[in-house]
């Protein structure tokens, strides 16, 4: 065996083989450090924003050390999805890693990765030809696919399908394919005599062995194939087992680090005052009895806010509140009633965008059975379990930012230019995400904790309460829709529907509005309307919107043509995927079996971001009115499963997302001001209403597609669609306390 | 003046407003982070402790109404080998994001202590913290085991 466990330091990178563009190794440690840097063309991302040209950025590390320690630095925040975890293992299983030596950590995590020349040599190698627009994100080696992806942030839905499959099962064959290289070096015995399992390499012939780790500096001379061989999924042994989550052991015992957890030296606590009606600004603050209170600090007028800081964030809190703020203007006629009267005359009078159409709807519909119906659902709040927070050290010309953000990247380019500072000059510090949904990619919480710093000469972590939290959201859409359809001898000739876009940011190349069974005379048409609020994306956002609207309005064309919506669904389902969902749905869902007295099941399909999902729901309705949903089934093709157990949590958490907001959801207006301010009016599901759940997913070799989101928007209408069943009145906007029913 | 309680087995002293909530005195003060801060309103149950052995959210709790008493908090679960909720937790794969779960655990060691053997009834009876990462089956699940686990020592 050779001494590769000298440690062969570099004092510069300069002598770097030069290697591709867009793959780089280097020692570190005495070990070695793969990056794998993609921009897959192919992949055909939205570009509107700071890229240019429809480039992405996957970038994947790997660093293995003389103690036979794998790290995978990996480029999401966790939000609960595990998605480090599902990358890692995606990775160690082209590595033919031991998985009991695998470690995940966020990227970037320590100054060398974040700071230093080091850092950028890893990302791009020396002397590479960076193409500028890509330098904002390479500078720092900030580990983020770029922001415009598809308009999505880092989560469930993009980790795996994206960063794992095409960036972190190349790092991991890539750096295999070094390591063997290294031993067959060091023994001079043809590559291919080799083996690679459990983090060590065998010369079968010699029996001769080695650790990834003692083999690592030497295989970091090697330049990384870019198109390394991948395994046959056959022989697959990590990826697609329930491999714990290597984040969890720190959620149970409290130590796991939140952004409302940093604690700064020096630092001073800040609580906030925004705009109780929207858009009015600061006329006056008379700040003496908040002042006088112990342990205040300072008020901080913004003109927008007001914050005021203490020793103590409760303290800040109850300065909060005796501070006498006048605040003047803002947007006082502003209704849930005037925003639907908006979409009203708009839909009626706006500009219409064609987004689908086909064939003679006009035509079909003056045939067999046409009916229309107007549905609508009204705007929805996150409500992360961790309130928004922000903490910032100021010094010189640097900042020091700890925030739980689904988008590192673009949080940082936003304080800096909020701060006036180079990008290069804020450091962005990883923690976890209670909860992000889409609320943390948003950047209001970012630069107003940026903004506050501004004015003082201490750090601050700034918390918002959870009203502030409430009625200051960047919501779910409230829109509207009108749909109209024709039946003739059992199956849907015309579909159309004019509805309301508010622009959540979902990109159009999802396409949210599609209905997606098989009709031949096809017209779906949006009006622009945005929305005079804050909104942003929400959970699987404008899917939630129209697989309400679509999937209801399938089971009321379903009961025109007299057909069984479960059936009728698969009628209709030419694409192989979606009608194997809906067939196995009817198996595992108890459907057309005799149900307890006063039950009934619900259907609805929605395919969203690369996976399909079937739900049924089994509830019942007291005769008062009272609902309980007893039973969820998830049938669900996700493509590859990576890890069973962190998918299917991601399903049943979504079941219950989805369903809260059938339930309970609804965040109103009324004279310029949102309503609902904290858990008591905006209520969720607890133990006591969770219902019984099981997950199915499709046995499948596809690429994976996204998870943290697919599950959540049929189980709304598949609930909707039982509770017709049992009452006879078709829900057309929700909550369904608004059909004169509540929750048992 | 000082306000002094037992906190995970020590005895600490605070000079604080007493009307500061224990959630505050505990995270700020003592530097203890794991008890989150959700509502702000007894809502949630993201802040429970236990005092003098009863789960309690400490968010609406002022800290004056603790002097002399026993706190517990996450930090002091475990801390070494996991306790059997803590067990169950890990085998179920309970946390998503993990906010909540720092209450959520207090909530069901308080139960357990008092009731061994909980039926689905009595879970729901007592935890009626607020998850909204959805991790509602997996904790029903975990509790029963959690319970198991207990019963075996
Ligand atoms: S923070 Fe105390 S119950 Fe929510
Ligand atoms: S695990 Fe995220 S709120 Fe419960």
């Amino acid at each position: 065996m050779s001494d590769t466990t000298e440690t062969k330091k570099r004092s510069t990178l300069g002598k770097w083989t030069r290697r591709s563009f867009l793959a780089t190794a280097g020692v570190v440690g005495g070990g070695l450090a793969l990056g794998l840097t993609l921009s897959p063309n192919r992949l055909k991302m939205a570009a509107d924003g700071a890229a240019t040209g429809d480039e992405v950025l996957l970038n994947t590390w790997v660093k293995v050390t003389p103690d036979n320690k794998i790290t995978v630095f990996f480029p999401h925040s966790e939000m609960g999805q595990g998605a480090g975890t599902g990358l890692a293992q995606m990775l160690a299983e082209e590595m033919e890693a031991d998985w009991d030596t695998v470690s995940i950590v966020q990227a970037p995590v320590t100054e060398e990765y974040t700071n230093s020349d080091l850092g950028r040599g890893y990302i791009v190698g020396e002397g590479a030809n960076i193409p500028a627009f890509m330098y904002p994100m390479l500078d720092f080696a900030f580990f983020q696919i770029a922001g415009n992806l598809v308009g999505q942030m880092t989560g469930g839905s993009t980790a795996i399908r994206l960063t794992g499959h095409h960036g972190m099962r190349r790092a991991g064959a890539a750096a295999k394919e070094m390591l063997l290289q290294a031993a067959a070096a060091d023994w001079d015995v043809p590559v291919a005599s080799l083996t690679a399992r459990d983090s060590m390499v065998t010369h079968e012939a010699s029996g001769r062995s080695a650790t990834f780790g003692a083999l690592a500096a030497q295989a970091a001379e090697y330049s990384p194939n870019l198109k390394p061989a991948l395994k046959d999924s056959a022989a697959y042994r990590i990826v697609g087992t329930a491999k714990p989550r290597l984040d969890l052991p720190e959620k149970v015992n409290g130590t796991a680090q939140f952004g409302i957890d940093v604690t700064v030296p020096g630092m001073v606590y800040a609580a906030v005052a925004l705009p109780p009606i929207r858009d009015a600004r600061v006329a006056a603050v008379d700040d003496s009895a908040a002042l006088a209170r112990p342990g205040v600090g300072q008020v901080v007028n913004l003109g927008d806010a007001v914050a005021v800081t203490a020793d103590s964030y409760w303290t800040a809190s109850r300065a909060i509140e005796a501070l006498g703020i006048t605040w003047s203007g803002g947007q006082t006629e502003l209704s849930s009633a005037s925003v639907r009267a908006q979409h009203v005359s708009d839909l009626e009078g706006g500009d219409l965008e064609e987004m689908d159409a086909e064939g003679d709807v006009a035509g079909a519909l003056g045939q067999g059975t046409s009916l229309k119906a107007e549905y609508e659902v009204p705007y929805l709040a996150h409500a992360t379990m961790e309130p928004m927070n922000c903490t910032v050290s100021l010094s010189g010309d640097r900042a020091d930012i700890w925030v739980g953000h689904q988008n590192q990247l673009f949080a940082r380019n936003a304080a800096a230019e909020t701060l006036g500072m180079e990008p290069a000059n804020v450091t962005m510090h990883p923690v976890y995400l209670g909860g992000g949904f889409g609320r943390r990619g948003d950047m209001d919480f970012v630069t107003l904790g940026v903004r506050i710093a501004q004015s003082l000469d201490t750090p601050v972590k700034v918390i918002w309460s959870r009203e502030t939290d409430m009625t200051n959201d960047t919501y779910r859409p409230a829109i509207l829709a009108r749909m109209e359809g024709a039946v003739q001898n059992g199956r849907i000739s015309a579909f159309s529907n004019r509805y309301i876009d508010a622009r959540s940011g979902m990109p159009d190349s999802e396409r949210p509005f599609d209905f997606q069974y098989d009709v031949p005379n096809r017209d779906i048409a949006r009006v622009i309307c945005p929305s005079p609020i804050p909104v942003g994306t929400w959970r699987a956002v404008d899917f939630t919107q129209m697989g309400f609207f679509h999937e209801s309005f399938m089971d009321e064309l379903a009961e025109a043509a007299g057909a069984d919506p479960l059936q009728f669904r698969i009628d209709h389902s030419g694409n192989p995927r979606r009608r194997a969902v809906l067939e196995r749905l009817g198996a595992e869902s108890g459907w057309g079996e005799t149900l307890p007295e006063g039950q009934a099941i619900g259907v609805a399909m929605v395919d969203s971001f690369g996976t399909v999902v079937g739900q049924a729901v089994h509830a019942g309705v007291s005769p008062d009115g009272g609902v309980t949903v007893h039973r969820v089934v998830s049938v669900v093709d996700c493509g590859r499963v990576i890890n069973p157990s962190a998918a299917e949590a991601q399903v049943t958490g979504s079941v219950i997302y989805g369903l809260t907001s059938a339930l309970y959801g609804e965040i109103t207006l009324e004279g310029g001001a949102i309503r609902q301010t904290n858990f008591p009016d905006y209520e969720m599901i607890r133990l006591e209403n969770a219902p019984e759940q099981s997950v199915h997913f499709i046995d499948s070799d596809e690429a994976p597609g996204g998870l943290g989101e697919p599950a959540v928007p049929p189980v709304t209408p598949a609930l909707t669609n039982a509770l017709y069943k049992l009452t006879g009145n078709r829900i057309r906007n929700l909550p369904i306390t608004k059909s004169g029913l509540h929750v048992a | 003046m000082a306000i002094s309680f037992n906190l995970n087995g020590n005895p600490v002293s605070v000079d604080v407003d007493p009307e500061m909530p224990l959630l505050w005195v505990v995270r700020e003060t003592q530097g203890l982070t794991g008890t989150k801060f959700g509502c702000g309103i007894a809502a949630c149950g993201a802040c429970t402790m236990h005092v003098d052995g009863v789960a309690t959210r400490t968010c609406v709790l002022p800290v004056e109404a603790v002097a002399g008493a026993t706190i517990k908090t996450i930090e002091s679960i475990g801390p070494d080998t996991p306790s059997a909720v803590q067990d169950a937790w890990l085998t179920h794969q309970v946390p998503q994001c993990g906010y909540c779960q720092s209450g959520m655990i207090m909530a069901v060691e308080a139960l357990l202590d008092e009731n061994p053997t909980p039926s689905d009834a009595d879970i729901d009876d007592a935890i009626t913290n607020i998850c909204r990462c959805g991790t509602y089956d997996r904790i029903r699940a975990a509790v029963h085991t959690a319970a198991q686990l207990r019963r075996e020592g």
